[in-house]
């Protein structure tokens, strides 16, 4: 089916879903082709066979038949749902991180993509990651909604502002491939795009070690909570006015106004920006917001810092499966 | 009704000009007998109701769901609302329904003076509840609750709370829009029964602007609970 | 019988009976007359007079738009008013041109004669719909002299509410009251069909361009509120500050997407639905048969009208909604497409031992037929998850709605207007020149858009001012379609102006086809018809229509057509 393609006219595959993904683009349209083909082929011999010729009487008056419509309607929909079938498995496995994946942080802002690496170093429209290792990419905006978008791995989430979205992709080959901004975002929308670059393991590493500004997103993190501020609160100590933050990450917290929730990132940034939405049990609702007060980069690595306390190696694995499973 | 069929029949043919459709009897020329008008009408004030309640649905299914995601800002916004005030105008309506009901049974009944009487009724009760209405808005410009730039409020959840009052402001302000609407066509009906445009044969104008108006009603019946009630049993934990 | 042969000829033979003395358009003269008219003829006529305007103007953007494209760089102008560019031709394409398209056009003017009335319901609420029409559009030009939107005919939040510096509040409310044009126009027919047809018209004898408008309606009237309601809150937001929809403020954006695309999705079948009826009735006519399954073509407009209400959440796969919500709507959309591939197969099965013949209408709804399909096939694609996460706001989705929206409705629209043109004038057009553009159509079209979807494929973004060079020999062929495209849409303006003049009188029925708006004059008298008509049969009944109906040119009023009674 893939041949009848001409190969400049496809994007890259690069990705372990893009494969199959063109295999299924391939099966529908395969079946589509034999449809448009079939539809177009019948109307020409049609209106070749029964064009009207002189001396032509009334041409017979049929009303129609039930089987025919039966057949034509149980065809397409068998045909339609193995699209959905087909599509949807594959969806569910697009959106579920691998365990294990290597994070990174993304803003996305009016035109530009910053990314922060886990390690420290930051990059702005360029992404670098190594090839054959699952990325898991948690993103937000400072504005508007975007869309980080790599045709080249065929995948493509919304970011949006005031909330938490994730991605995930493995690159397969190493190269540079385009980053596109989808979601129609103001002026330079066409210029807010950029390149992956995909390079060996250890040539990331060197990347590491010689790109960034050495501090790490944790590191950050935990000067900007020093900064802040925040352990006056939120120190271990009994009776602190504020939750103990050790281990809260991914953990089930029981709420002031009952039911519980999962502190997951998305919880951690509200509680951060909105501390007043969902308080946990047993504290008073007198934590200030810091909405205004710390960039969208600045909550990332506060994140980043509250998920270093505590266990991150046994909860974040199942945590972040569980949050790709629900689809944020 | 049939024997008004002949007459109104050659009527059809004879008035031809589009400028002569404003002053023909109560017949409209397209329809062959009232009946056919009564029904087309009816039906049309049904699908036109039909499509306000999806125009109120629509902002109704997005308070649904902010009341959801904010419940305790919501109901904390609402605790600001006065549920006395909003009490008294729900009697208001309510009353104004019932004068409205009476004011289509009377002109049923072709009683022209009681019809123009009940139509005045219902535009003062309806006029009350705007002013009460307003009254209210006074106050939560008073006290910086009004959305946009100069709302103030300095608890927690202060987005929130403001979210809560664009939506106040939104569905009761369109809902105030959809009851100017209705007392301006009321002023307009009243002239008419006035002129004793109706009667037991022709009433339906009436009736259409009763089903209107009784509609304006109901979505207050929803708006009132949703709004104001809300707060004052989950606002009383605070 | 083999007189009577080749009907074909008859029409280029030239009719030799004169317009009637008096007809809807020399009833009265003068502006006024026209301006407060409530006769339903002459207000399609006023709306197909701006809706061509309108049509022109986001013609002009679109050419703007391929200009500028023809070069990676985008060098032709500045981003900013790239973006505005874009914007108008959505907003004036789909919400003044493809929206009230066929149903104010032709829906007003043939769907009271074709149920045997004398009006609409409502005529002044009809005229009144057009004055609406009009506010809304006087709104929007005035949002393009106040410098455009650039927020993209969806207006997503927050970028709309919150961020855009142009015209949204103006243009918003532009397509907030016209919004309302559509709700008048919808309530009119429903309550038209179900209260004013003639005798012996039953449902199941309705003509299928009517049940196509029925099904259209339902959506204008459930739909069209909820997106009123959402544009309108954006109106609020930018001149209010409230924060319904912006996350700075509280609100949420995605609930702005459930909103709008709550209806506009189902606008889409607003805009092929009433196409899909101008298919029926001209593919019938000109394959002289009955339509094949009439019952199934009817009842799946329905079945659209309906599914079309619960799919809206494709347009969110990649929004971040739950990935379980995203597979309802997947589920939902595949079952959308079944009912557009029975017409499809119903039609074909129409033309076979038809006697088929090609003119002008005919060309276009073979036009649509292809077109229609290829752009039906390439939703599935979009409907299907994994597939649409890669080709989502992509050159694939505009290749695709260009194929529904110009293949599908503007096809329809035009097929339309070549069918019914005799109809509403009284004069036949070139025939020549008409299917000499009705091919151009179809050839550009494809040049213009076909590239789009291998764009979409390689990943090249929609809305995009400037791209990468590789895919710069597609977007150039692209352009040079477009401008075949804009030579076949010219085209036709200039021969059916000329006909208005100098075309051959038509004859009450040029292409001897069945329905009550081919018994009476054309131009009809201004009620339509002289007398109320009976219905007694089924539509679509070619066998006594090639029997009945003469065929040397001139005698064709004069013996007594079937279903209605007879006029002199």
């Amino acid at each position: 089916m893939n041949g009848s393609q001409l190969p400049p006219l496809l994007p890259p595959s690069a990705s372990t879903v893009s494969g199959e993904l063109d295999l299924l683009f391939a099966y529908i349209t395969a079946i589509s082709v034999f449809f448009a083909v079939g539809i177009a082929v019948a109307l020409a011999v049609l209106a070749v066979l029964y064009r009207r010729k002189p001396g032509d009487g009334p041409p017979p008056q049929i009303h129609g038949s039930t089987a025919l419509e039966l057949v034509w309607t149980v065809i397409p929909l068998l045909i339609v749902m193995s699209f959905f079938v087909w599509g949807t498995d594959l969806f569910f496995r697009m959106r579920t991180p691998p365990i294990e994946p290597l994070e990174i942080f993304v803003v996305g802002k009016q035109w530009m993509w910053k990314i922060q690496h886990q390690e420290g170093p930051r990059e702005i429209n360029e992404l670098h990651i190594p090839v054959g290792q699952p990325i898991k990419l948690t993103m937000t905006s400072e504005d508007v909604i975007h869309s980080f978008s790599v045709p080249a791995f065929r995948v493509k989430q919304d970011v949006l502002p005031g909330r938490y979205t994730t991605m995930w992709f493995e690159a397969t080959k190493t190269g540079t491939f385009h980053l596109f901004c989808t979601e129609y975002c103001g002026t330079e929308h066409a210029g807010m795009g950029g390149s992956i670059i995909v390079m060996e393991p250890n040539e990331y590493q060197v990347w590491l070690g010689g790109g960034g500004a050495g501090e790490s997103l944790t590191d950050a993190g935990e000067r900007l909570f020093g900064q802040l501020g925040c352990a006056t609160c939120h120190g271990d100590q009994a009776g602190a006015r504020g939750p103990s933050l050790t281990g809260v990450y991914n953990s089930e917290v029981s709420l002031a106004g009952g039911g519980s929730v999962t502190a997951d990132e998305s919880y951690l940034r509200e509680s951060i920006l909105e501390p007043a939405t969902n308080i946990v049990a047993g504290y008073d609702a007198i934590m200030p917001t810091y909405r205004g007060q710390i960039s969208e980069e600045g909550v990332l690595q506060l994140v980043a810092y509250i998920r270093s306390l505590g266990d991150p190696a046994a909860a974040g694995a199942t945590g972040a499966a569980a949050a790709g499973e629900a689809g944020q | 009704m049939s024997q008004r069929h002949g007459p109104v029949t050659a009527a059809v043919i004879t008035g031809s000009m589009p400028e002569m459709d404003n002053d023909h009897g109560p017949l409209q020329h397209h329809f062959d007998d009232m009946a056919q008008q009564n029904e087309s009408a009816a039906l049309g004030m049904w699908l036109f109701l039909l499509t306000e309640v999806m125009f109120f649905g629509g902002v109704l299914t997005a308070y649904a769901v902010c009341r959801y995601l904010f419940h305790d800002a919501f109901a904390e916004g609402a605790s600001h609302l006065d549920v006395q005030m909003g009490t008294i105008n729900t009697i208001i309506l309510i009353f104004s329904s019932l004068t409205m009901a009476l004011a289509v049974r009377a002109a049923q009944m072709s009683k022209t003076k009681l019809l123009v009487g009940l139509l005045i009724a219902t535009m003062v009760f309806g006029g009350a509840f705007l002013v009460i209405k307003g009254i209210e808005y006074e106050h939560k410009w008073v006290e910086h609750h009004v959305p946009g730039k100069y709302f103030q409020y300095d608890g927690p959840m202060a987005n929130q709370v403001h979210l809560f009052f664009s939506f106040y402001f939104t569905m009761t302000g369109i809902h105030a829009l959809h009851m100017i609407l209705g007392i301006g066509w009321m002023i307009w009906l009243t002239i008419r029964s006035w002129r004793g445009d109706f009667s037991a044969a022709y009433f339906s104008p009436i009736e259409m602007t009763g089903l209107y108006w009784h509609f304006v009603d109901i979505v207050w019946i929803f708006l009132f609970p949703l709004l104001y009630l809300f707060g004052a049993g989950a606002g009383a934990g605070h | 019988m083999s007189e009577q042969a080749a009907p074909r000829r008859r029409n280029r033979g030239r009719y030799e009976g004169d317009v009637p003395r008096e007809h809807y358009l020399n009833v009265a003269y003068g502006l006024k007359s026209w301006l407060l008219t409530v006769d339903h003829k002459r207000i399609a006529i006023l709306y197909l007079l701006s809706i061509t305007g309108f049509f022109a103007i986001g013609g002009l953007f679109a050419a703007i738009i391929r200009m500028e494209l023809m070069t990676p760089t985008g060098d032709l102008m500045s981003s900013e008013v790239y973006n505005r560019v874009f914007t108008l031709h959505g907003v004036v394409m789909v919400f003044f041109f493809l929206i009230p398209s066929i149903p104010a056009v032709f829906g007003n003017f043939f769907l009271p004669m074709m149920i045997g009335a004398k009006d609409l319901a409502f005529p002044r609420i009809n005229l009144a719909s057009w004055y609406i029409y009009t506010i809304g559009g006087i709104f929007t030009l005035a949002a393009i002299i106040a410098g455009g939107v650039d927020t993209g005919w969806t207006f997503y939040t927050p970028y709309s509410s919150t961020y855009s510096n142009s015209a949204v509040a103006l243009t918003a409310i532009g397509v907030f009251i016209n919004g309302f044009s559509s709700i008048f126009t919808g309530l009119n027919f429903i309550v038209s069909i179900h209260k004013m047809r003639a005798p012996g018209l039953t449902w199941m004898r309705l003509p299928l361009f009517v049940w196509a408008h029925y099904a259209a309606s339902i959506i204008m009237i459930l739909g069209t509120p909820v997106v009123a309601i959402a544009i309108f809150l954006i109106a609020v937001e930018r001149l209010l500050g409230v924060g319904i929809f912006d996350p700075a403020l509280g609100g949420d954006p995605i609930l702005y997407q459930h909103l709008f695309w709550f209806y506009s999705h189902p606008a889409v079948y607003i805009m092929i639905l009433p196409s899909m009826g101008v298919m029926s009735e001209v593919i019938a006519c000109f394959s002289r048969k009955r339509i094949f399954g009439y019952a199934f073509i009817a009842a799946s407009s329905l079945a659209i009208a309906v599914v079309g209400f619960l799919v809206w959440g494709h347009h969110m796969f990649v929004s971040g909604q739950s990935a379980y919500v995203s597979m309802v709507f997947s589920v939902l959309s595949m079952l959308v497409a079944v009912p557009s591939a029975v017409k499809v197969f119903n039609w074909l099965a129409t033309l076979w031992r038809g006697s088929i013949s090609f003119e002008t209408p005919m060309l276009y709804a073979f036009g649509f037929l292809g077109l229609f399909t290829v752009g039906g096939l390439t939703g599935l694609y979009l409907g299907t998850l994994a597939t649409d996460v890669h080709l989502h706001d992509s050159y694939f989705i505009v290749a695709h709605f260009h194929y529904i929206m110009v293949g599908g409705a503007v096809m329809g629209y035009l097929a339309a207007v070549h069918f019914w043109w005799p109809k509403m004038t009284g004069r036949m057009y070139s025939e020549f020149w008409g299917r000499l553009s009705a091919g151009l159509l179809f050839i550009g079209f494809n040049l213009t858009f076909f590239p789009q979807f291998l764009l979409g494929y390689m990943g090249m973004p929609r809305r995009y001012h400037f791209y990468p060079d590789e895919w710069q020999v597609l977007n150039v062929l692209s352009t040079a379609g477009a401008s075949i495209l804009g030579i076949a849409y010219l085209i036709p303006i200039i021969y059916l102006v000329y006909s208005l003049r100098y075309g051959p009188i038509a004859g009450p029925n040029p292409w001897h086809a069945t329905g009550l708006e081919w018994t009476t004059a054309s131009p009809p008298p201004q009620h339509n018809f002289e007398t109320t008509p009976t219905v007694t049969e089924e539509p679509y009944d070619y066998s006594k229509a090639i029997e009945n109906v003469a065929i040397t040119p001139g005698a064709g009023p004069e013996s007594p057509p079937s279903p209605a009674a007879p006029r002199s």
